[in-house]
């Protein structure tokens, strides 16, 4: 089977969001109140051959490990379609 | 006899020519070494430039971590020998693993290009030991992504380890701890941002890069007495 895999990748809590703070501190002059916890991430698209859904997972999250985040700043968010 | 220096070059780096100027300059003798290659000649230093190693994509240091020249420098560290990763190399040694923690965008969210002055904190490793512990060097930076972070458990055993090397006197990038450059723990791989190799000629305005290269060379020489 072939499966769509979304990756989404965001500083860990408590890691300082620079690009975050700065958007959020710009809407209000949009005329935005209220917003808060602004965090920039990426989004990664892929789509992979795998049994089932399951190993698609797994083999996706052994990716994350190992390229597609940076553990020690970054956490990630996997989902298979 | 010369201490032999491998720089290696990533597509994308661009910091290689000037390392070598500096080496060479304090009487090592270098060779550049493309990222494809698989081994490394038995090199007593080698050098990771900076740069923008395969264009910086996904992270700084991300990719470049694969190319294959990497397994050989990995097994150089291992057995102990030195390994320098500037600014960009820095990077690519986190992302490897061979020095603790990653590097953020800077705090201010912009690229910065300027003399920085850094305080010597620890002169008993191979890249210090010219240095009296207090010293302020005089060497420019030039990053984005220079805002160096760990786990604050990594950094309180590295703190213990005397393994923050050089701080910032004024942090201009928001980096943990005031870190400039730091070492692994078994002392022989150092990493730091700013750049030695654009201030080892009285025509750049500093000479102290020399300290830093100077003391590696050095300990080629004479190896650092454990502690």
């Amino acid at each position: 089977m072939n499966y769509s895999a979304r990756v989404d990748v965001t500083l860990k809590n408590g890691i300082a969001d620079p690009q975050g703070q700065t958007i959020e501190r710009a809407l209000p002059a949009l005329g935005y109140a209220g917003v808060g916890d602004v965090r920039v991430g990426k989004l990664i698209e892929l789509t992979l051959d795998a049994s089932d859904a399951d190993e698609a997972r797994s083999r996706v999250l052994e990716m994350c490990e190992k390229l597609l985040a940076n553990p020690v700043i970054e956490s990630y968010e996997v989902t298979i379609r | 006899m010369s201490a032999r220096v491998g720089i290696v070059v990533f597509p994308g780096s661009n910091c290689e020519i000037d390392c070598r100027r500096a080496l060479d300059s304090l009487g090592a003798d270098t060779t550049m070494v493309w990222h494809t290659e698989k081994s490394l000649p038995d090199f007593d230093l080698v050098v990771l430039p900076g740069g923008f190693a395969h264009g910086d994509y996904l992270r700084t240091g991300a990719l470049a971590r694969f190319s294959p020249i990497m397994d050989a420098v990995r097994a150089h560290a291992e057995a102990g020998k030195y390994l320098i990763g500037i600014c960009n190399g820095f990077q690519v040694l986190c992302e490897a693993g061979l020095l603790p923690g990653a590097l953020r965008k800077n705090s201010g969210l912009k690229f910065l290009c300027k003399w920085t002055e850094l305080r010597v904190d620890e002169t008993d490793t191979p890249f210090t030991r010219r240095a009296e512990r207090g010293d302020v060097l005089k060497i420019p930076i030039n990053h984005f992504e220079g805002n160096w972070y760990c786990e604050p458990d990594a950094l309180e055993s590295m703190r213990a380890n005397g393994q923050i090397v050089l701080r910032y006197t004024d942090n201009p990038n928001g980096s943990l701890d005031d870190a400039a450059g730091i070492v692994n723990e078994a002392r022989n791989v150092m990493g730091l941002m700013p750049h030695p190799e654009r201030a080892c000629e009285a025509l750049l305005g500093s000479t102290d890069g020399t300290v830093l290269f100077g003391s590696v060379l050095d300990s080629v020489a004479v190896p650092v007495a454990a502690s």
